[in-house]
């Protein structure tokens, strides 16, 4: 869907220091030939199904769909995948890419820890050093997913710059790079950054729509009314838009996190409050002031917790072909709750977002309408700040 | 072509940085003064940014303090309107691509113009977005001053051909911030933008803090660039860092005279 390479729309480019700028062409010039290298692609297969436990599978939420009596509800289960989410996807693509570019030590930033998680198996796999950088107040909410990354050889360094949540991960691991390229690769865990990641993430993740595609076709012989799915950065949204964009009839929704809600200062929703501007390598939206200084953002969703959104998702909101709808934390809250009592299915807090917006859908629209929702990752991780949310101490 | 030029023909260019409002802009224009008096050739203002990807824990520091300290892209204009009434030599400013995109490019590059600024260092706007800046600073006579790496190898000479003001070499790999070290080749760097653009001055920055390595850099190249060790000095300093960042210019300017 890009125009010019590198860009959607006035979107994306590549906003980094001149030490970085090889780095990122010879990380274009090996994508390019690996992506259609037969030989690399049936190796990822592999990897993808027979480590990762794809395809992932469509389930019908038939107890969810009763409730809510509107649109038939599915469910596609990234959750179900190794490592428990759909990042998996994306680390397992770029770890092998880095690997056939001779690289042998991966750094990487991430939010709630399933980015990290996923990028130190990856490693520990392909038999990679690995380093991952984690907001301080990160490290404290996500603390389970802190030792399974330390369990699986990583190293975690706690970032204190800035608000010490995501963003300061991504540019501590930014300047990580800058300081020894070499033998490294930055496995960026989302489709945002310098051109060519919002490409390569975004291409590795679509193995979800394709996936729904194909399932949906053979459950219900047609595609969906709509696809939702939560979007910080954006990675697991794309994957489940990107193979339905050029079929109209279905309505693409990215949950944004509004935190304490959109007329707050307390809010992640990129979309709905930020405007255009340069960070992180791409032009994009970003929560920023008057003069460019980047928003401290919040949401209860440390994966969510990011002042921009991927290039690809601010074109598509431009062209209209997308909307993004802010969702609180207090609807995530709750329909985290909702779907674990009601299908035994406890999603992540950020999958949470999606779920909570289609609550909201499913009521006003017909029976015979199809709604999937996207869930991203697994709850497990939430259940303690969750149970602090409702009042109750629990230590992990 | 501004008076950017000017800074190199007093011998070696000493080039001192400060952020903008570390700890308040009245300190800063007192200390650009000062500098200036002390022999600095050139001055690099840094304009505050939330989040510079660019810079090491010192400078990240004096980026969070100043912003603390309320200042803001309009109020540091007026301080380089105050500063002009007196200050001669070349200023330029170092932010990020963000603090002038967000301001609207156009009226950004006007506004330093019309306050007497002479060039601009975005280290987050690489050769390939170049064009979506330079050109405006341009039409407004101001330079937009490109770096080059010790990884940029083979793009060194495209970046050369088309440099302006001067061409800020990188020594190292990594962010700002003091080194003990500089291993990097910077004699074959510079060579390299000599035989693509002969008229260029090239100056060296990133980890350069003692009076011997600023010695040992200017061998190579036309000037040197210093902030690290400089805001360091305001950040322990603060408001009392005059008489200490004086000195230290007059030492380093020495160090690089011949």
């Amino acid at each position: 869907m890009e125009q010019k390479e590198g860009r959607f729309g006035v979107h994306g480019g590549q906003y980094i220091p001149e030490t970085l700028m090889n780095a990122v062409i010879e990380l274009d010039k090996a994508y390019s030939r690996y992506k259609n290298d037969p030989e690399f692609q049936r190796e990822l297969t592999a990897l993808l199904n027979e480590y990762a436990g794809r395809p992932s599978r469509l389930y019908y939420a038939e107890k969810m769909t009763e409730k809510l009596s509107g649109a038939k509800i599915y469910l596609k289960r990234e959750d179900l995948n190794h490592t428990g989410s759909h990042k998996i996807n994306n680390v397992l693509g770029q770890a092998l890419l880095a690997k056939k570019m001779g690289k042998t030590r991966l750094i990487a930033e991430t939010g709630a820890g399933q980015h990290g998680v996923a990028t130190a198996t990856a490693a520990t796999l392909l038999g990679m050093e690995c380093v991952v950088f984690m907001g301080k107040e990160d490290t404290e909410r996500q603390a389970l997913n802190v030792y399974r990354m330390k369990l699986l050889g990583a190293e975690v360094i706690p970032v204190t710059t800035g608000t010490a949540t995501l963003k300061d991960a991504v540019s501590e691991a930014m300047r990580e790079w800058t300081n020894r390229i070499d033998d490294t690769h930055y496995c960026l865990g989302s489709v945002m950054g310098p051109h060519p990641f919002p490409t390569i993430v975004r291409d590795f993740q679509a193995v979800i729509s394709r996936e729904i595609k194909e399932q949906i076709l053979e459950k219900e012989g047609r595609l969906p009314d709509a696809v939702i799915a939560c979007v910080g950065g954006g990675s697991n949204a794309m994957g489940a838009f990107y193979n339905f964009i050029g079929d109209s009839s279905v309505r693409l929704i990215g949950c944004e996190a509004a935190g304490r809600g959109i007329d707050t200062f307390e809010t992640a929703a990129t979309i709905n409050t930020g405007k255009l501007g340069i960070f992180h390598g791409m032009k994009s939206y970003f929560c920023q002031d008057e003069y460019g200084q980047i928003a401290p953002v919040y949401s209860i969703s440390a994966g969510l917790d990011y002042p921009g959104i991927g290039p690809e998702h601010a074109w598509l909101h431009d062209i209209g072909r997308a909307e993004y709808v802010a969702v609180t934390d207090e609807e995530a809250v709750n329909a985290f709750e909702y779907l674990s009592k009601t299908e035994g299915i406890i999603p992540a807090i950020e999958s949470a977002h999606a779920v909570a917006y289609a609550m909201k859908l499913a009521p006003q629209m017909d029976k015979d309408k199809i709604i999937v929702i996207n869930i991203s990752g697994r709850g497990d991780k939430d259940c303690a700040a969750i149970a602090r949310y409702r009042g109750e101490n629990i230590y992990e | 072509m501004s008076k950017i030029k000017n800074a190199f023909q007093n011998g070696k260019a000493f080039i001192p940085f400060v952020t903008c409002g570390d700890p308040n802009l009245e300190t800063t224009e007192q200390l650009i003064r000062a500098m200036e008096k002390s022999g600095a050739d050139l001055i690099e203002l840094g304009i505050p940014f939330s989040d510079p990807t660019a810079e090491g824990p010192v400078i990240q520091g004096a980026n969070l303090r100043a912003l603390s300290g309320g200042v803001t892209t309009d109020r540091i204009f007026e301080m380089v309107r105050r500063l002009r009434r007196d200050v001669k030599i070349p200023l330029v400013f170092m932010t990020y691509a963000n603090v002038v995109f967000s301001y609207g490019t156009e009226r950004f590059a006007q506004k330093a113009a019309e306050v007497g600024m002479d060039g601009i260092i975005l280290p987050d706007v690489p050769f390939e977005e170049k064009e979506e800046f330079a050109p405006v600073f341009r039409k407004y006579g101001m330079d937009f001053i490109s770096l080059i790496a010790p990884t940029s190898s083979d793009r060194v000479t495209k970046i050369a051909a088309e440099a302006e003001g001067f061409v800020y070499c990188v020594s190292s790999l990594g962010v700002t911030g003091v080194r003990k070290d500089i291993t990097t080749d910077i004699g074959a760097m510079v060579k390299l933008v000599r035989e693509a653009n002969p008229e260029i001055p090239c100056a060296i920055g990133f980890g350069i803090s003692t009076p011997e390595q600023a010695k040992k850099m200017a061998q190579h190249a036309d000037g040197v660039i210093v902030g690290s060790a400089i805001v360091r000095q305001i950040g322990e300093l603060g408001e009392e860092a005059e008489k200490a960042v004086s000195g230290y210019v007059s030492e380093m300017k020495a160090a690089i005279t011949i």
